[in-house]
């Protein structure tokens, strides 16, 4: 159970992260949404680590992560995808997941051996049939189309088998057709991995389709949480963010 | 390097490494063969110059090749790589003269001693970034090399150590004989390679690479990329004071120069003539060097102007390393035929 607990984070006079207090149960699937500059990256920053918190806790079964340097957050089982695909690009997908599986595995082996141990090969195997990736392996990063850059960012931190996800704008600067397959993959991870997933999204429609938990931020704080339909149907989610559109249809 | 240049040799070098099992066998067979052939070349050859040329190579070599560890592999360019062949030189050399000890153990404490020093200078400069780095690196270079000069009583200040370096004999080598220093040479050439391949191939080697393209992601991924380039920047300084260690037994002494920027800079030049993203790329880099350095040297006195441009051909004109261009070459070549066959 992931357990935000009176978060707040200030740059300067601007509050990006005002007293958030939030559960994100095991096995959840969590929509993150708000307008541009609600804050949303900095939850994401402050909960990874990229971003040391004001005040307030960050409790991963009850282990406090808040202020702990990203791979110390990483080991203690939260990964994380980005934004803007954050990739190797001078190393094939294979050598990506194998050299992630063997940085994670730091045995005592990792200075004298190839990539010895079937464990590191069958990690890493997984996730990349999981993302489709299998059979571009030998692809170097750098030469992937973008959707196959984000896939490659996502298995990234799958690899590490973590408990929670955490996944920055999965679909953004994708078409709407791409959009649909990558966040059909994402949820189809979710359910297969059955780990708890959280991500940003902008996009209302998919928002509303597949997530089954909504966190609406503004301004640093949460405006609204709950189901899709609830916060749909909030006054204040409608008025700062959604319109009436979103409304319309779910009185529809 | 560009992204796509190093893609072409990431798939010419690194493919193979994922596809393959293990083989650390296979590396230490090539090793031992490649050993065998420089040891029997005496018995082929009785030219004094060449096998000279090989001890420097040996030198150089280990030096350029560690400082490839850090330039190429986890692009950190460091300024200061000589200062731990100057190292090595100057700790050898001092170990033998005023303790007296065998010289495996003069060796080991040798290593010992740059282990130290190298800890506690990464601890400082791998924090930092880019050019934060390199110049750091450099003022370390300078602090040792203005203590070797200023030192007087201890290193000869700037005529050196002179007088010679004992070397008694121990398991039956004896050092002052050209021979037995020549095959010690290679042995320990072939030895670093065989250790630094292992390095660059290993899972550790892949966690650099990965820091090189982003260490941001590196950082997200659990990897400590401060401990990780620390421990690079320790190991390369190893093996940059064995070279030096061997250069000390080469001219029977150690001298200023050793330590000095110019050591570091011909470190880069050689990294640039090779070429970075190949493990022996440095290796043919240095090759080059000694060949150029020994043959423009004896032509004119203005070899600098030589080495310079020849420098700036390999690098505004290939805008690669030899073994880079060769690598390059040899892909798009594979892949012209493919097509045709296809």
């Amino acid at each position: 159970m992931l357990e935000i607990r009176a978060l707040s984070k200030s740059f300067g006079g601007v509050k990006a992260t005002d007293n958030v207090t939030l559960d994100f149960a095991d096995g959840s699937l969590t929509a993150v949404i708000g307008p541009n500059g609600a804050g949303k990256s900095t939850f994401f920053n402050l909960i990874t680590g990229a971003l040391k918190p004001d005040s307030g806790q960050i409790l991963l079964n009850g282990v406090d992560l808040a202020g702990r340097s990203p791979p110390e957050i990483v080991r203690h089982g939260i990964g994380r995808a980005f934004q803007v695909a954050s990739i190797f690009p001078s190393l094939t997908v294979q050598e990506t997941m194998l050299a992630a599986v063997g940085a994670d595995q730091r045995r005592a082996s990792v200075m004298h051996r190839r990539f010895p141990l079937a464990e590191t090969r069958d990690r890493a195997e997984q996730a990349m049939e999981l993302l489709g990736l299998a059979s571009k392996r030998n692809r170097t990063a750098a030469t992937l189309s973008h959707g196959d850059q984000k896939l490659l960012d996502i298995a990234l931190a799958l690899v590490l088998d973590p408990k929670v996800l955490l996944l920055d704008e999965p679909t953004a600067g994708m078409g709407t057709e791409e959009r649909w397959r990558m966040i059909d993959k994402v949820r189809e991870l979710w359910e297969k991995q059955k780990i708890t997933v959280v991500f940003i999204e902008h996009d209302m429609d998919i928002v509303f389709k597949i997530a089954p938990e909504i966190v609406v931020l503004c301004y640093g704080r949460i405006l609204a949480t709950g189901k899709p339909d609830a916060v749909r149907r909030n006054e204040a989610v409608i008025e700062a963010y959604l319109g009436t559109e979103h409304h319309a249809e779910a009185a529809i | 390097m560009t992204e796509l240049q190093a893609e072409q040799a990431s798939k010419v070098l690194d493919n193979s490494v994922t596809k393959s099992k293990p083989r650390p066998n296979r590396d230490a067979l090539i090793a031992l063969a490649v050993f065998v052939v420089l040891a029997l070349l005496p018995m082929l050859t009785s030219s004094k110059f060449l096998l000279d040329f090989v001890i420097r190579c040996a030198a150089y070599g280990l030096f350029a090749t560690s400082l490839n560890l850090l330039v190429g592999y986890t692009g950190l360019t460091s300024f200061g790589h000589g200062m731990f062949f100057g190292l090595g030189a100057y700790g050898f050399g001092l170990m033998m003269q005023k303790t007296g000890v065998a010289v495996p153990v003069a060796f080991v404490a040798t290593l010992a001693i740059t282990f130290v020093v190298a800890l506690v200078i990464g601890a400082i400069c791998v924090r930092l970034k880019e050019i934060y780095f390199a110049f750091v690196t450099l003022a370390f270079q300078m602090l040792i090399h203005s203590t070797i000069l200023s030192w007087v009583s201890l290193t000869g200040g700037d005529q050196g150590l002179r007088g010679g370096i004992p070397r008694p004999p121990f398991l039956g080598i004896d050092l002052s004989n050209h021979l037995h220093l020549y095959i010690v040479s290679c042995a320990l050439l072939v030895i670093g390679l065989f250790l630094m391949h292992q390095i660059a191939q290993s899972p550790f080697g892949y966690t650099l690479r990965m820091i090189r393209d982003n260490a941001t992601r590196a950082s997200f991924i659990g990897i400590d990329v401060w401990r990780a380039k620390l421990t690079i920047f320790v190991l390369a300084a190893l093996f940059a004071s064995t070279g030096g260690m061997i250069m000390a037994l080469f001219v029977s002494g150690a001298y200023p120069e050793f330590a000095y920027w110019t050591i570091s800079g011909e470190g880069i030049f050689i990294n640039m003539l090779g070429g970075v993203t190949t493990f022996l790329g440095p290796m043919v880099g240095t090759a080059l060097f000694l060949i150029l350095n020994d043959t423009v040297t004896r032509v004119t006195e203005y070899h600098g102007i030589v080495l310079g441009i020849v420098i700036l051909f390999f690098a505004i004109g290939l805008r690669k390393g030899l073994m880079d261009f060769v690598i390059e070459w040899y892909v798009q070549r594979r892949e012209r035929s493919g097509e045709r066959t296809s």
